[in-house]
């Protein structure tokens, strides 16, 4: 029983390389952005462009996370602003803001949606041992919204799921709730 | 999927459908001929086409389906409500393999297997006992392609091929061996004579030089087209005629006469090849001089006609060969003013206009910025070719509603079957044209809303009997343009809406509180809510409650909209509203602040100034009218100054007159539609956006959402209402 109870947490401590053995690590490329002062990452198979703001339209009668809508090459695509939809107040554009196009599925068809960041830092490569469960709070966003936190140079970046911030059924719910009140 | 598999599919199931509204004339007591004709040769047509695609499993039961159809036609069996749904459930069985076809699935499925076997086994009774021969000569009808009366009649069955090479064929590199040997591809050689009457003596010969000609009688099921497309290659280069198997004597006579050999010499090989019996050759050549002495300006009788006489043929035959030519005939024209398109192709040419249209904006747009008198004009006249090229092309993809109403007269007749009421279905407008994309999507939708109609709208008979109404329930289906949008109606004059019940069951369901005070027309809403159902009983055609809530969805995703009007005892009315096209529309831009929006052109009556107006009233004197509006800047918060000027454009839809305040007005834009996407699918007011000569986005007012939301809003005002704002946004 002493043994066992003594080897159990050594095992605990070593996933990484039982996984490494396994041929299991896997490093994954993320695109890093600020968003009020925070540092935030997506996975880099998600995005697929990145784009100057501007000329964007407004929606009327929709919640404010949703910024409006912008001409990308002849489609209309939606923008979302990441920091009102975490529940804080409206990005600021600045000489630096960026839209950051990502690709989504739902319901076998294809989306595209714009997030508004403050500014694109960088390309990293996280490898998934560097990767620690979101805490349960104190990260000040819905921990649903967290996919993970990156250990990156000794300081923490917030990985996103993506597909849950920028859930369609959700803010297609939010906007119908909004449109009722208005 | 393969193409000539794609061909046959859609082929087959345009057959299909006139089978099955030949089959419904014959039951509505419509037994004449031609009907039963039609339908017979939509299933001979079916099983032909399957046959040469090799489908075996659609051509071996379809045979079943022929041979009753060609008893029914020989007078053999009457026509009886049993037949005609067992031959009903066969269409639908073949319908049913086609999907398979078009699956790519060639392989059917035991249960399908077993049902088709079923269903010949209903239509054994109507087959009755034939003997053997007789079954033969169905079956050798059906493979010679011609429909004939008798087998034993004695009419030659092959193509006969007259062809004279040219002298020049060998030196062009073509050899005439080629094309008998390619022609064997199509058929077998009943008969050939070698022709060699042109060979000049050895010293006048030049070997290069080609002098054969050839005399072929050829069985064969292919076309005249296909024989004739074997020869292509030296169409130029040499003298080719062919008869039709069965032609009529005398056009064997006039090949005989067109042809460069003596006379005699053909007809004898005619009669060799068997084309002819000696005895036709003769009687007919000398009645037909004899004729031509006797009465000069008297038309030729045709060689049928004297052979008729001389009882050598059935008149049948004759009649038969006749027909069959002038089927043909009259299919060639109509192929010749329809061609057949991928519907893709269609959809890319709609976007590519669609692009065209916005990047002809933006060069107009350059243009007058620069201010330059000829450029301004060259785009203009542009814009004006840009404008005939979108409309022609959305015209490419209107098609009429009456195809998607005819399915429902099949509808109609299986519903009343099933549920032993007696309904007739009544179909006006058929001919209004709608957007081909449109129609595909409304179809499921109509479906329900028919199918209700008739099973919880319309009473049983008895019920009807004790209010003093007719016997005979009636649906309609109308459909008609109006301001822009296309307008259908599925009517019927059952028993109307019972609203206490409907309120009783939301309440039941949950959907509404029991205090919530609704107006008619929102209780009449709630069978649009989702897991409404009024019916206890599940039946099988409608009461699963999936139904009216998909059909609101559907409409809503089609920017249209759906409204019930009912009258307890009288009967209910189902109108549906949809935009004739989901592409371009013509539209009207306006501006408020910054933004810009689009009104549909056709809603656009006048556009006005507010003036006078002072406060609080939403509403104007328009000469003399109450005209209420809606101000946009006050609806969409847009901050910022308002204007000096306002001004308000005068819209009408479904009849009713609103107003929309705008700061500017400005003027005319072809709009092409860009859908906003599922995150927007719950957003009331907006209909879509379009993308400006700016290269800026704008949004499409849906001006009947917006007004209905404002006039909503008011009565909830008014009403102070409580918990009921779930349904009025709707």
């Amino acid at each position: 029983m002493g043994q066992l109870a003594q080897q159990t947490p050594a095992t605990r401590g070593k996933p990484p390389l039982v996984a490494a053995a396994l041929g299991g690590v896997d490093i994954q490329q993320y695109l890093t952005f600020q968003l009020t002062g925070e540092m935030y990452a997506v996975g880099i198979l998600n995005v697929k462009e990145i784009i100057e703001y501007g000329s964007l339209t407004e929606i009327p009668m929709m919640p404010a996370f949703i910024r409006g809508v912008i001409n990308l090459r002849g489609s209309v695509v939606p923008v979302i602003d990441l920091a009102a939809r975490f529940g804080g107040r409206a990005t600021e554009t600045s000489r630096r803001t960026c839209i950051v196009i990502i690709e989504l599925a739902h319901e076998d068809e294809r989306h595209d949606i714009g997030i508004v960041v403050d500014a694109v830092s960088e390309v990293l490569e996280v490898s998934d041992a560097d990767i620690e469960p979101a805490p349960a709070f104190g990260a000040k966003i819905r921990a649903d919204f967290i996919a993970g936190m990156g250990k990156i140079g000794g300081k923490f970046v917030i990985i996103l799921d993506i597909q849950k911030v920028l859930s369609v059924d959700e803010i297609a719910n939010l906007a119908a709730i909004k449109a009722e009140d208005a | 999927m393969d193409e000539i598999l794609s061909v046959f599919s859609v082929e087959a199931r345009e057959q299909l459908e006139a089978m099955e509204s030949g089959l419904m004339q014959l039951e509505k007591g419509d037994h004449d001929a031609e009907t039963i004709n039609a339908v017979f040769r939509a299933a001979h047509t079916i099983k032909g086409g399957a046959g040469v695609v090799e489908i075996h499993s659609v051509e071996s039961f379809t045979h079943v389906l022929e041979n009753v159809l060609d008893r029914l036609r020989n007078g053999e069996i009457a026509v009886s409500g049993e037949m005609i749904s067992a031959l009903l459930l066969g269409c639908d069985h073949i319908g049913a393999l086609l999907d398979l076809v078009a699956r790519g699935q060639l392989d059917v499925d035991p249960d399908l297997a077993a049902a088709g076997a079923a269903i010949s086994d209903s239509l054994q009774p109507f087959l009755g006992e034939r003997k053997p021969a007789a079954v033969k000569a169905v079956l050798a009808e059906a493979e010679a392609d011609i429909e004939r009366e008798d087998a034993d009649a004695a009419v030659n069955d092959c193509w006969h091929i007259s062809i004279r090479f040219g002298r020049d064929v060998l030196k062009n590199g073509m050899d005439p061996l080629a094309f008998l040997r390619y022609l064997l591809n199509l058929g077998e050689v009943a008969h050939m004579t070698t022709l060699i009457d042109a060979l000049p003596d050895a010293e006048a010969m030049d070997p290069e030089l080609c002098y054969l000609g050839f005399e072929i009688s050829f069985r064969s099921h292919a076309s005249k087209d296909a024989i004739e497309r074997v020869f292509d290659f030296c169409r130029d280069d040499c003298d080719l005629h062919i008869l039709p198997p069965n032609s009529k004597v005398e056009e064997y006579l006039g090949l005989i006469e067109s042809l460069p050999e003596e006379t005699m010499r053909l007809g004898e090989i005619l009669v060799k090849s068997g084309a002819l019996t000696r005895e036709e050759l003769d009687t007919g050549l000398r009645r037909q001089s004899e004729v031509k002495v006797g009465a000069e300006d008297t038309p030729t009788p045709t060689l049928g006609n004297i052979l008729i006489q001389q009882n050598s043929v059935q008149p049948e035959i004759v009649e038969a060969a006749a027909a069959k030519q002038k089927t043909i005939s009259e299919k060639k024209a109509a192929e010749a003013s329809l061609i057949r398109i991928h519907a893709d192709k269609l959809d890319q040419l709609i976007d590519l206009v669609g692009e065209l249209v916005i990047a002809g904006a933006s060069a107009n747009l350059l243009a007058r910025k620069s201010a330059e008198g000829t450029l301004v004009e060259a785009t203009s006249v542009l814009t004006r070719l840009v404008e005939s090229i979108r409309d022609s092309a959305l015209a490419l993809r209107m098609v009429q509603i009456g195809e998607t109403f005819n399915r429902f007269h099949r509808v109609a007749r299986d519903v009343s079957k099933e549920l032993g009421k007696d309904i007739e279905l009544v179909i006006t407008g058929a001919e209004t044209e709608l957007d081909k994309s449109v129609v595909e999507k409304i179809g499921d939708p109509l479906m329900h809303l028919v199918r209700n109609a008739m099973d919880h709208g319309i009473e049983p008979p008895a019920a009807r009997a004790a209010a003093g109404k007719p016997a005979k329930g009636r649906v309609e289906l109308n459909a008609y343009h109006d301001s822009g949008s296309i307008v259908i109606q599925v009517v019927d004059d059952g028993g109307g809406l019972n609203k206490d019940r409907i309120q009783a069951k939301a309440i039941e369901k949950g959907i509404i509180q029991p205090g919530d005070t609704l107006s008619d027309q929102e209780v009449l809403n709630l069978i649009f809510e989702p897991g409404f159902s009024t019916v206890e009983k599940v039946t099988n055609l409608s009461g699963r409650g999936v139904g009216m809530d998909v059909v609101r969805k559907n409409i809503t995703a089609l920017r249209g909209m759906v409204h019930v009007e009912t009258e307890p005892g009288a009967g209910s009315r189902f109108t549906i509203r949809l935009p004739l096209t989901l592409a371009i529309i013509d539209g009207f831009l306006t501006g408020v602040g910054k933004a810009s929006y689009v009104i549909p052109l056709d809603m656009v009556i006048e556009c006005i100034e507010l003036a006078g107006t002072s406060g609080e009233r939403d509403y104007i004197n328009l000469r003399g009218e109450v005209l209420p509006f809606v101000r946009l800047r006050e609806l969409f918060e847009v901050t910022g100054e308002r204007p000096t000027r306002e001004n308000v454009v005068v819209v009408q839809y479904a009849g009713q007159k609103a107003g929309i305040v705008v700061d500017q007005l400005l003027g005319e834009f072809q709009t092409v539609i860009k859908p906003l996407g599922t995150l927007f699918r719950n957003m009331r007011g907006i209909g879509g956006s379009t993308i400006l000569g700016s290269g800026e986005v704008a949004l499409i007012l849906d001006v009947q959402a917006l007004v209905s939301r404002s006039a909503n809003t008011e009565e909830q005002l008014a009403r102070a209402g409580h918990g009921v704002s779930l349904l009025t946004a709707h």
